[in-house]
């Protein structure tokens, strides 16, 4: 239990006496220093490598044959199809969509699992987009002391043309990152052009809209407010995490007490307890949400890292071991304070079962795409009336069938009833036939309702529900589908 | 909550507190964000612009009004219009194309059937039941006994004018009340009306005089239903020799048939539905599987 004994008498401001405290807190602003170091390198690629794959994804061509799209990942809403390279999604599979959903919350388990909130710091849209904008902001305006003088320094027509820049820069980020979404549900190229000869739907345009101005104002103006205030995930991820996950700890064991570098060194030598941090603020200075990372575990932290790389550069300039900040975890702090070996345990058990069940999840939809057809069939009985009694005393009954071809070209079935000797069945508005079974013609990548009547002569028993098979028979070969349903008697 | 709930300082954050103290925690005092206030300001002033432009509070009797003059009525009404200009086009054709071609076309099949289903919910289904598997007295449109014929024509045709109905053109034809009005007296009812069922196979009573039956049958039901009594269209007499029964085939039933008369009324329904949605019935009926 932690007790806190707080002594209010002594320290209450007299100004506060009668005084609720102020209704709202302006925001301070921050002002990220530059860092150069490992994770900085791995943010910098990956922030490469997803905006690479955001920005020009929709220009990747792949060929479907002459009816279909051509192009590798699209979502087309007005066919009702969705293609991702070799991957044909149909409305009626968005459980693929489901299982894709269910992927990326396991892996975000995972990654959590396993270092805490890296996905927020390295891969998180927020993160990649406010780096850049603060890459932008670096290039224009200068590192931190300089943005800090220009943000305190008078309007100017100096202050006003950089200000002018970052932000037109700035917006045409924005605007692209608006036309790149826009991209994804329209063949690239045709809208490209469109939107350059002003001839693009309305759609497109409220759309890059939309986004010009989130991205501008999230990416640019709210930043960390993102992450702290409006992000739902850091209160998910607390109540989701251990204390095994490698989270950027400060090492407080090896950093305190801090002070100044020279005094330390004496205090050192003198044979004193002197710990490595210098005070220099230089974790503070790099890190884009303004966490003092020395002050512990906090929910403002994204675990970026860039603060790792800032205390590295500091402890190697010093010729001290580097670390002192660095992915680990207050287990290992106390372990280590107890004088026991840190241990790393990155897999656990709940790693494990998290990296089973993507392995499991991934292998069930693998496997479903491998295996899904080509073509296949639905059946619905007619539910009223369930059967008829025609003028000769014999009976029918009634089904809605529906064909679907995934073929680029198109198909047709011979229609076939089995488990029902001397059924005679017959497709209305089908004429076509062959072998006296009716032949309906399904067009490329469509499907087909058609009403199919069957009826059976012969004495039936009381009651009778007679399981049949309705099959699809391609008439130039294949494998047929089949469905089953029940012919129904009085 | 405690007593003492004045603001202070918390010693180990150096940081405001707002004075409240639950079981001996305290709280820091963390004002919200500025712009979360602003939000928060911005939906107030949002409301009380909706409530000025949209129809928003309630009155005695009634509402009122906003100045946008939006309602749902008519948002529903411009909805309508939007989806009758997107079923124009192939309205249009279903206006222009002959019966049998409609049924031949797969898109325009597929349009009649889905359209004609809707029709036949909203209108015929009250008689005929929601899958059109009729009632007593009114037809079964599955099966494949017609009264006023099958064919993609007679179904227009019936339902255009209707049968027995105020149209000039509607079916019209009686079943005469022949025992009530003394046309035939109680035992000759008898006879006839077990000929009758002998004719599609039915039992009759024991001892029965089947050809008394015929004899009477032929002088006074043939005219209509035939000389076999297989029935004929243009009177909408029913065939006989079949196992589908309007009226229910019990011996009392087909007596209640002979001595009371029948006469059922369907309404002519030309004026009522447009000509794409008349047509769009016939189709569909037809399809359900008794069509000729
Ligand atoms: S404290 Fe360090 S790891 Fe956390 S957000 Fe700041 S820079 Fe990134
Ligand atoms: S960068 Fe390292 S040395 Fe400098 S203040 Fe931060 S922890 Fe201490």
């Amino acid at each position: 239990m932690i007790s806190l004994v707080i002594n209010h008498a002594k320290d209450r401001p007299a100004s506060h006496d009668n005084d609720e405290g102020p209704l709202y807190a302006g925001r301070q602003k921050i002002f990220p220093n530059a860092v150069h170091g490992k994770f900085r390198r791995i943010k910098t690629a990956l922030l490469i490598v997803t905006l690479g794959i955001y920005y020009f994804l929709p220009f990747v061509r792949w060929d479907r044959g002459p009816d279909a799209p051509g192009q590798a990942v699209l979502v087309d809403f007005a066919h009702q199809r969705f293609y991702f390279f070799f991957i044909e999604i149909w409305p009626q599979e968005v459980y693929y969509i489901t299982g894709l959903l269910i992927l990326a919350a396991l892996a975000l388990f995972l990654m959590n699992a396993v270092g805490g909130r890296v996905w927020c710091g390295y891969l998180c849209p927020q993160t990649v987009w406010t780096d850049l904008f603060l890459a932008v902001e670096r290039f224009v305006e200068g590192d931190r002391r300089s943005r800090i003088r220009l943000e305190n320094a008078p309007w100017s027509v100096a202050k006003l043309i950089r200000r002018s820049v970052k932000h037109t820069i700035w917006l045409a980020i924005a605007w692209w990152t608006g036309g790149a979404w826009v991209l994804y549900f329209a063949d690239a190229p045709t809208l490209v052009h469109q939107l350059a000869t002003l001839t693009a739907p309305p759609m497109a345009w409220i759309w890059i809209g939309i986004l010009t101005a989130t991205t501008y104002t999230l990416a640019g103006h709210m930043r960390e407010q993102v992450c702290t205030y409006m992000c739902p995930w850091p209160r998910i991820q607390a109540a989701l995490t251990d204390e095994d996950a490698l989270t950027v700890t400060y090492r407080y064991d090896r950093g305190e007490p801090r002070g100044h570098y020279k005094k330390n060194e004496a205090l050192r030598l003198a044979g004193l307890p002197a710990g490595d941090c210098v005070d220099c603020f230089q974790c503070l200075h790099a890190c884009p949400t303004g966490v003092d990372i020395r002050d512990g575990n906090q929910l403002a932290c994204v675990n970026c890292g860039l603060c790792v790389d800032a205390c590295d550069s500091v402890m190697t300039k010093l010729n001290r071991p580097t670390g002192l900040i660095a992915y680990d975890n207050d287990a290992n702090i106390r372990r280590r304070l107890a004088g026991e070996k840190e241990v790393r345990r990155i897999v656990r058990p709940r790693t494990i079962l998290y990296a089973g069940l993507i392995l499991f999840v991934a292998g069930i939809m693998a496997f479903a795409l491998g295996t899904r057809e080509v073509s296949g069939i639905s059946v619905l009985h007619d539910r009223n009336p369930v059967y008829i009694r025609l003028s000769d005393g014999t009976i029918r009954n009634g089904y809605t069938l529906r064909l679907l071809n995934k073929l680029g070209t198109e198909a047709r079935f011979a229609l076939s009833v089995t488990g029902l000797n001397g059924a005679e069945i017959e497709a209305v508005g089908i004429a076509e036939t062959e072998s006296g079974r009716p032949v309906v013609m399904v067009r490329p990548d469509q499907t087909q309702e058609v009403r199919l009547l069957v009826t059976y002569r012969d004495e039936l028993p009381p009651q009778a529900s007679i399981r049949i098979g309705i099959v699809a028979t391609p008439v130039s070969g294949g494998e047929a589908a089949i469905a089953y349903d029940y012919f129904k008697g009085p | 909550m405690a007593h003492d709930d004045k603001p202070g300082v918390d010693q180990v954050t150096g940081r405001e507190t707002t004075g409240h103290e639950w079981d001996g925690i305290r709280e820091l005092n963390t004002p919200l964000p500025r712009w979360w206030l602003w939000t928060l300001y911005a939906t107030i002033v949002w409301a009380v612009g909706y409530w000025i432009f949209y129809p928003a509070w309630p009155l005695v009797t009634s509402y009122t009004t906003g100045v946008s003059g939006w309602m749902t009525r008519t948002a529903v009404e411009d909805s309508i219009a939007e989806l009758h200009a997107i079923r124009g086009e192939t309205g249009k054709k279903i206006i222009s194309a002959g019966l049998s071609e409609i049924e031949n076309t797969p898109d325009l099949l597929s349009y009649a059937r889905a359209q004609g289903k809707a029709a036949f919910a909203t209108n015929c289904a009250t008689c005929h039941g929601s899958g059109a598997s009729g009632a007593v007295g009114y037809p079964n449109l599955n099966d494949d006994d017609w009264l006023w014929g099958g064919t993609l024509d007679q179904i227009a045709t019936t339902i255009r004018h209707g049968v027995r109905s105020a149209d000039q053109k509607a079916h019209s034809g009686v079943m005469l009340p022949f025992g009530r009005t003394g046309m035939l007296q109680r035992p000759q009812v008898d006879l006839v009306v077990d000929y009758v069922r002998s004719l599609s196979g039915l039992e009759v009573r024991a001892g029965s005089d089947l050809p008394a039956g015929a004899a009477i049958f032929k002088q006074n039901c043939a005219s209509c239903h035939g000389d076999d009594g297989k029935g004929k269209r243009d009177t909408g007499a029913p065939n006989l020799t079949d196992v589908i029964w309007l009226y229910g085939s019990s011996r009392e039933d087909v007596f209640q048939s002979v001595w009371n008369g029948r006469g059922g009324v369907m309404p002519n329904w030309q004026g009522r539905l447009d000509e794409a949605t008349i047509k769009s019935l016939a189709v569909y009926v037809h399809t359900l599987g008794g069509g000729e």
